[in-house]
């Protein structure tokens, strides 16, 4: 139970993301049929979802999705109004005495004093729990120590960030809930912050966090979960998702239309796939290389003038977008393909 | 570290120690003010004592646990092994630590400065006096922090503490007042009897001043008002908003604490 194995028999073998059930140990985190309403709003809507102990999770998802929600059910701030959550193999809402002391959290914002310091500060966490991880240790591994005597109203926010998630790592936790640990963090610190994340993560540590930061998602996550409107829309490896992401974009570059919202209505039918205006005389095709002939022949045949055809690569944002755009069809649950995760 | 932070604000140290002494010593020395017949310090010292219960008990520990809760420490402490009654607990010896320096404070200034000598009535309330009132005012700034937002309950807090400052009979004479406000106070008082008879409910109820200068008079008046701010208390007990379960307005309920 304790430090699981990850793909137990090897690189070939990934065990699916979902219903790992008791194949090899307890899944860190099971979220079955999960629905959470505020009042008319259905914040979370059905959502399940599986990470395996000792992976690293992103949860992505534009704002209101529905993330802090799902991470507060998970950290047992919230019951659920349906579906079911277990951490660690037990109830976070019930069991919530057995959770604790196993778990490590981050708030998106706040949860620190601001009069006291941060040693102070970890010293109090440390004693909350049985067997905490050295404070001072901590603050230098997280480059605080030169801070560590300050009152936290006079750090900055990086430097309160990372105290933030000092206190979520001084329990030594099996599982750390980060919500946005790197938002406000300067490039540096967030190296010192991921370095020490994969350190423990070597160590047998699950992490489930949520970003915005596409790019962190991709080079730090096994697991990539995509969260709209409550429902989980994708749940993969980084490079099975962009992978499955379609053949990337096209930018196409032209004359300045007087309607380019029309020519890219156009341009899609004629084309077969999204094209979204990104100015005068420019707009992204969300098609591979394959496409060029066809949007060059549609210019053609209407007499327009076009400058250039750029394909990119698809990559996450690719993904993400499609995936959570406004028009994108009825969340539903994932497509089956490829549900896999690094090993 | 409850403790050590309280101590670290400047205002909690401004109002939970400067306000009541301050006022002592000021009120025992100078004659500027409508006083009690009698002893002033015979009147001032239990005054003053419940004064530094109200800063202690309601206005420090409102405004800290306020912004404890508007900065999400509570959340926060929620999502560590830590129980609420351990939190709760941790604050309350905080509250007592300090009430006892107060307690010791006010004494000391009075015996040793101003020459006070407590006479020998029931000396045995004082404590239990000061406990209620202690529970009665924690619970009404818990209740405060717990349900407004952290400014309001800043506002509040100490806005109460100076109307009851006045207005309460702990350090200005009850008959001294503006009769409107005395009146009030006093209830259904007959309007041709209404001196005779507030002096009357005063030894009656208050046992302030005139006939019984001395000893812990006002305590009567202390007890009543830990009867009335009894609501709140049950509150605390209670699932609401009282306890530091955090933003029960928004959310309904949070549970942040075990």
């Amino acid at each position: 139970m304790r430090r699981p194995r990850r793909g137990g028999g090897g690189p070939g073998t990934a065990v699916p993301a979902v219903h790992t059930g008791r194949v090899n140990a307890v899944p860190a985190v099971v979220v079955d049929g999960l629905t959470r309403s505020y009042g008319d709003v259905r914040a979370v809507d059905g959502l399940s979802l599986t990470v395996p102990a000792g992976s690293v999770c992103a949860l992505l998802g534009p704002n209101g999705a529905g993330k802090t929600t799902l991470v507060e059910c998970i950290e047992g701030f919230r019951a659920p109004d349906a579906g079911r959550v277990r951490v660690l193999g037990l109830d976070p809402w019930r069991d919530r005495d057995r959770v604790l002391p196993r778990m490590g959290v981050l708030l998106q914002e706040g949860g620190t004093y601001k009069a006291a310091t941060p040693r102070e500060l970890l010293r109090l966490f440390a004693r909350f729990y049985p067997h905490p991880a050295d404070p001072d240790d901590l603050l230098a591994r997280l480059d605080l120590t030169a801070a560590a005597g300050a009152r936290l109203r006079t750090l900055s926010g990086g430097q309160q960030q990372r105290v933030a998630l000092a206190l979520a790592l001084v329990g030594r936790p099996e599982l750390l809930v980060l919500d946005e640990p790197t938002t406000g963090v300067d490039p540096h610190a967030r190296r010192a912050v991921w370095t020490l994340l994969r350190d423990l993560r070597a160590a047998g540590t699950t992490i489930l966090f949520s970003t915005h930061q596409l790019a962190e998602a991709e080079q730090e996550a096994d697991l990539v979960a995509v969260i709209d409107r409550g429902r989980l829309r994708a749940l993969d490896s980084p490079a099975a998702l962009v992978a499955g992401g379609g053949d990337g974009r096209l930018v196409v570059t032209g004359a300045p239309a007087t309607d380019p919202a029309a020519v890219a209505a156009d341009l899609a039918a004629a084309v077969g796939a999204a094209v979204t205006p990104d100015g005068p005389g420019r707009w992204t095709v969300a098609a591979g290389p394959a496409a060029i002939a066809a949007v060059s022949a549609w210019f053609a045949a209407r007499g327009l003038p076009l400058s250039g055809i750029t394909a990119g690569a698809p990559d996450l944002e690719d993904v993400f977008l499609r995936l959570t755009s406004p028009n994108a069809a009825a969340p539903r649950e994932p497509a089956p393909t490829g549900r896999r995760h690094r090993p | 570290m409850e403790l050590r932070l309280t101590l670290r604000n400047g205002e909690n140290l401004l109002v939970t120690f400067g306000i009541p002494l301050g006022l002592l010593v000021f009120l025992a020395r100078v004659d500027v003010v409508p006083r009690a017949p009698g002893d002033p310090l015979a009147f001032l010292v239990p005054g003053v004592l419940a004064l530094s219960v109200m800063s202690s008990a309601m206005v420090a520990l409102a405004i800290a646990t306020g912004f404890e809760r508007s900065w999400l420490v509570l959340k926060r402490l929620g999502a560590t092994p830590l129980r609420r009654g351990e939190l709760i607990a941790a604050k309350s010896l905080a509250v007592l630590a300090i009430l006892a320096v107060q307690v010791v404070a006010v004494l000391a200034v009075a015996t040793g400065v101003l020459g006070y000598r407590p006479g020998a009535g029931a000396l045995w309330l004082v404590p239990v006096a000061l406990g209620l009132g202690t529970a009665a005012f924690a619970g009404l700034g818990l209740a405060m922090a717990g349900g407004l937002p952290a400014s309001t309950t800043l506002a509040l807090a100490n806005g109460l503490y100076v109307v009851l400052l006045l207005v309460s009979g702990l350090v200005f004479p009850l008959d001294r007042l503006p009769g409107w406000l005395a009146a009030r106070r006093r209830g259904p008082a007959r309007r041709g009897a209404r001196r005779p008879a507030a002096r009357g409910s005063r030894r009656r109820g208050c046992g302030r001043g005139g006939d019984r200068p001395r000893g812990p008079g006002g305590l009567g008046g202390r007890r009543r008002r830990a009867g009335r701010a009894r609501l709140p208390l049950g509150v605390r007990r209670g699932p609401g908003p009282g306890g530091p379960s955090p933003e029960p307005g928004r959310s309904g309920r949070t549970g942040c604490l075990p």
